[in-house]
């Protein structure tokens, strides 16, 4: 029972991009174990989602049921968990976003497994796998080792490269999802797309964030943030008070982003924000503080005004371009 | 229509705290580290105080640990609580066995709903509600969250988050998921873990902690319940991450600038 099974997500008919790193997770993992992997997908309309899995080269399998429709964990455990003992996965995974926080982990009850979350690597030697996971938000690395037949796991996307094509695309089966519908104790009522027009936070080349410091005024984060390109998040503080979407809040309970650069403006860089973009590879922090706990994590701290900083930031950017 | 409420109350470590580990990887360092409650499961405690001021009933508090848990538990009992319960276990926890004794207590104290935060602060794990969940075939609602502020006026007239319907049967869970804000409708009995932004915990008051002394406060040896407390979650090694090497200071935008576009050639 070594075999893996990878739950991937798709959003209206395409796969989310942190499904790809799950299936390259899955594939180390399927490699260590010397078990084959298989891919499920579920949903209502999935659309090309099982078209672009089978690309991977993995067998995938598709659950379409309308009560799989909005990802209702009620729902859709029992389908992953009778999926994973008819494939014998020993390993059961997916992604850490919202949608794998929520389901995996009523997977596992259901397989009676234990469960890593949040899994940046996979430690120990061949099949000894240690799941190498983040603790007291992300002051502690832990490796830990699931003591039950199968083990259930969430990867951080952000740490696994995506799965490449393959030469030869896999097979893709339909399964049948025993779904009882109408014994749901759970009901969709609606989902309030925050949209944007820029790209996804977890995937932008470049994050400007805000912070309490902007006393609630994000335009020049924004303006900063439409002249990279860039994504625009933000800290706990700035989320609270409401000036800005939950979606944006990067850190130990919101996003975990690793982009190439991550300003941070107006954001003192408490330790449950770092642990959101400590994984960049360039940070730059404006702050009024010099003392401000940031600029230790920070490659280029600027001393100032955000207001004065970032629209002439903006500026320089401009005429650079 | 009055709701019974069992809410989880964990001792974690301060998240003020500075965390280390030992040199020998086998723990963290406890000298100087202050403990709590569990900020999530104070959220938690606080949405079931307002759900009963708002529909009555009974909130009575959990807390799976060693004798010093009893401290989280008269913090929420000061918060307003009504009861409290000690699950009395040393050594280690998983969210597997954590879960077995919760759902033990569910059978025998049949609450309406249970509340959880969202995660604990010091495993970060983020399980043990949607566990508990599948284990007594509950609906489940995540993440918990509102629509309003935690400026708002609702926020201010201290409004429950999570809406009973008028017939007391199901609740209307808004939850902060990838992307946006998802509503579910829950039949009760449910499970519900809750998020950052479902409210802002009352202080306790000088009377309520007084009054605390006095509420009732059972000691139940885990052991008891028939659960395998055997850990299946086996921390075997605990490390520092890498530091980064940050801390470099630039005297104005132009200098900030050229070292990201020639430097560091991010821009
Ligand atoms: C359980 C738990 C989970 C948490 N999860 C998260 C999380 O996921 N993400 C998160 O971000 N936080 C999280 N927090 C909150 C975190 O501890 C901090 O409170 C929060 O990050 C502070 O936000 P801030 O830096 O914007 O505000 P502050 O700490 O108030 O910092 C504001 C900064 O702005 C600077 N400033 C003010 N005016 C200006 C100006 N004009 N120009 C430049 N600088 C200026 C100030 O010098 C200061 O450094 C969590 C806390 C707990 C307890």
């Amino acid at each position: 029972m070594t075999n893996v099974l990878i739950v991937a997500e798709q959003s209206n008919g395409s796969l989310k991009k942190s499904s790809l790193n799950a299936v390259g997770a899955g594939q180390l993992l399927a490699a260590r174990t010397g078990g084959q992997l298989h891919v499920a997908l579920l949903g209502q309309g999935v659309g090309g989602a099982p078209a672009q899995l089978a690309a991977l080269g993995v067998t995938v399998h598709v659950a379409e049921h309308a009560a799989l429709a909005h990802g209702l964990a009620e729902a859709a455990a029992p389908v992953v968990a009778a999926l994973a003992r008819a494939v014998g996965a020993g390993y059961v995974g997916g992604a850490a976003t919202s949608g794998g926080k929520d389901l995996l982990p009523r997977a596992a009850a259901l397989l009676e497994a234990a469960m890593a979350t949040e899994v940046l690597a996979f430690a120990g030697d061949g099949a000894q796998v240690l799941f190498r996971r983040p603790m007291w938000a992300g002051n502690v690395v832990a490796d830990v080792e699931l003591a039950t037949a199968v083990k259930v796991f969430t990867i951080r996307p952000t740490e696994f490269a995506p799965a490449a094509p393959a030469a030869a695309p896999g097979e893709v089966k339909a399964v049948a999802a025993s779904v009882d519908a109408a014994g749901l104790k759970t009901r969709f009522v609606s989902f309030e797309e925050v949209k944007s027009t820029r790209p996804e936070l977890t995937e932008a080349r470049v994050v400007v964030s805000g912070g309490r410091g902007t006393k609630g005024d994000f335009k020049p984060i924004e303006a900063l943030a439409d002249v990279l390109g860039a994504a625009v998040g933000a800290s706990r503080a700035a989320v609270d008070a409401g000036w800005v979407p939950n979606d944006w809040q990067v850190g130990q309970t919101g996003k975990v982003v690793a982009p190439e650069l991550y300003v941070a403006a107006g954001i003192s860089g408490a330790i449950q924000h770092l642990a959101g973009m400590k994984g960049s590879k360039v940070i730059v922090a404006v702050n009024k503080d010099p003392e401000a706990p940031v600029f230790a994590v920070a490659d280029y701290g600027l001393v100032g005004d955000l207001f004065k900083v970032l629209p002439e930031l903006t500026e320089k950017v401009k005429a650079g371009k | 229509m009055a709701l019974k409420i069992l809410v989880t109350a964990k001792r974690v470590e301060d998240p003020e705290s500075k965390i280390r580990v030992k040199p020998d990887g086998s723990g963290i360092v406890t000298d100087g580290v202050n403990y709590k409650l569990n900020p999530f499961d104070e959220i938690a405690i606080e949405e079931a105080l307002r759900l009963k001021e708002a529909h009555g009933g009974e909130v009575v508090v959990v807390s799976i640990g060693g004798d010093k848990s009893q401290t989280e538990i008269r913090a929420a009992l000061a918060m307003g609580a009504d009861r409290g319960i000690l699950l009395r276990h040393e050594g280690p926890l998983d969210p597997v066995v954590v879960s077995a004794l919760l759902a033990k207590l569910v059978e025998q104290e049949k609450p309406d709903l249970v509340l959880l935060g969202k995660q604990s602060i010091d495993d970060d794990q983020n399980q043990a509600g949607q566990y508990l969940a599948a284990r007594l075939g509950q609906a489940q609602g995540t993440f918990a969250s509102k629509h309003e502020s935690l400026e708002s006026e609702a926020e201010q007239k201290r409004q429950p988050g999570l809406k009973l319907a008028a017939d007391g049967q199901r609740l209307t869970v808004v939850r902060e998921v990838d992307g946006g804000v998802e509503t579910l409708d829950l039949a009760l009995p449910a499970v519900v873990t809750v998020d950052l932004r479902l409210n802002k915990p009352r202080f306790a008051s000088l009377p309520g902690i007084m009054k605390a002394k006095k509420k009732e406060l059972k000691d139940v040896p885990a052991a008891s319940l028939g659960v395998d407390l055997t850990p299946r979650v086996l921390v075997r090694r605990l490390a520092e991450p890498p530091k980064r090497q940050g801390g470099l200071k630039v005297a104005d935008v132009e200098e900030l600038y050229k070292k990201l576009h020639e430097g560091a050639k991010v821009l």
